[in-house]
């Protein structure tokens, strides 16, 4: 039972418990972040994409760097494994 | 003190995920093994995903998937579901890779903790 | 050795029906739930109950190490790819509306969409079968 990182622990809930009251509600319909640029999203989705999944057309279409970025970092881990668990030599 | 319950009664995700935090963050700083590190990481990174998730609800809404014309609906938010969907993935390569290097380490070293782990490099 | 022929004969009848699935998953990226990630993973996950049931040396046999490698590489190169069609069609990088007013067809948006999940699926698939078949390929044994 190490007290040090045990009372470090605690030091950062009760600052956080603390943080609680300014957040918005759960489940709030006024909350910023669904108000403006949710609700752009939504309304614009379809005449721009035509795709009826609005998370796909954000990830592939408005978003489409990211996703690029996102599969280069799965396929480095895996190019990283690779490197640290074979033996022999060959890739 | 109904103040003090109203507020308990609407932000319940919040304190959810900072109990959550809490758990993974001492996991991470005060166990002595590799491998419970690293489960601790996971944890904590789980419980920050919930966090944000949580935040994109809206009372009474159905998954952002437009229904056929006509039918009105409220959505809930995209925007953080598509943000967590590349973070999830994130997550599993962190693990990956510090699983692959424990491995290596306990090849090279012959101990999987970090105190024994300090001991051997000092030796060297 | 009795439950071996169990867990043979379960996986054995049950992985086509994960596949089918995984790629139902992925092809309805655009039209409902789903999409490249999640399908990849479904995929990946037959090949780890065939691991299971069958050991290293059944999954070698069928997919071996370097054509995961290959096929991690294709799946990367395919989103690439698209991108510089869209800047080949006079747009910038993977702006999917100049192929769309290049070529005149129209709903052009929704097929390079798709061909971009399929990408994503076959590197996530690559990837985790590779991970999972380094890991437990210890010392040169396979069980």
């Amino acid at each position: 039972m190490n007290v040090k990182a045990l009372l470090a622990v605690l030091f950062i809930g009760v600052v956080l418990f603390w943080a609680v009251e300014d957040m918005p509600a759960f489940g709030d319909p006024e909350a910023p972040a669904t108000c403006y640029t949710g609700k752009l999203y939504i309304d614009l989705a379809l005449q721009d994409v035509g795709v009826e999944n609005i998370v796909t057309a954000i990830l592939a279409s408005y978003r489409g760097f990211d996703t690029l970025g996102e599969t280069v970092v799965i396929f480095t881990a895996g190019i990283s494994v690779a490197l640290l668990l074979r033996r022999g030599g060959r890739l | 003190m109904e103040a003090v319950f109203e507020v308990f009664l609407s932000h319940y995700n919040y304190w959810m995920a900072i109990i959550l935090i809490m758990i993974g963050f001492y996991a991470l700083i005060a166990k002595g093994n590799l491998v419970k590190k690293l489960i601790g990481l996971n944890i904590f990174q789980t419980a920050i995903f919930l966090f944000y998730i949580s935040l994109a609800e809206v009372e009474g809404g159905i998954a952002p998937i437009y229904l056929p014309e006509g039918m009105e609906a409220v959505y809930v938010n995209p925007i953080p579901h598509v943000l967590i969907l590349t973070a999830i993935v994130v997550g599993v390569s962190v693990t990956a890779v510090g699983l692959a290097l424990i491995v290596r380490i306990y090849e090279e070293y012959g101990v999987i903790d970090e105190a024994g782990l300090l001991k051997v490099v000092k030796r060297r | 050795m009795k439950e071996n022929v169990v867990i043979r004969t379960v996986s054995r009848i049950s992985v086509p029906f994960i596949q089918v699935f995984a790629l139902y998953v992925i092809v309805h990226g655009a039209v409902g739930a789903g999409g490249g990630f999640q399908g990849g993973v479904v995929f990946a996950a037959s090949f780890i109950l065939m691991f299971i049931a069958f050991g290293l040396s059944g999954v070698e046999k069928r997919l071996g190490k370097k054509w995961l490698m290959i096929y991690s590489v294709i799946g990367v190169a395919i989103y690439a790819g698209i991108g510089f069609l869209c800047l080949a069609a006079g747009g910038n990088y993977l702006e999917y509306g100049a192929v769309e007013s290049a070529l005149g067809v129209a709903h052009l948006h929704g097929y390079q969409i798709d061909a971009v999940e399929m990408g994503i699926g076959i590197t996530v698939m690559a990837v985790m079968v590779s991970i999972i078949s380094d890991m437990s390929d210890r010392g040169g044994e396979s069980p």
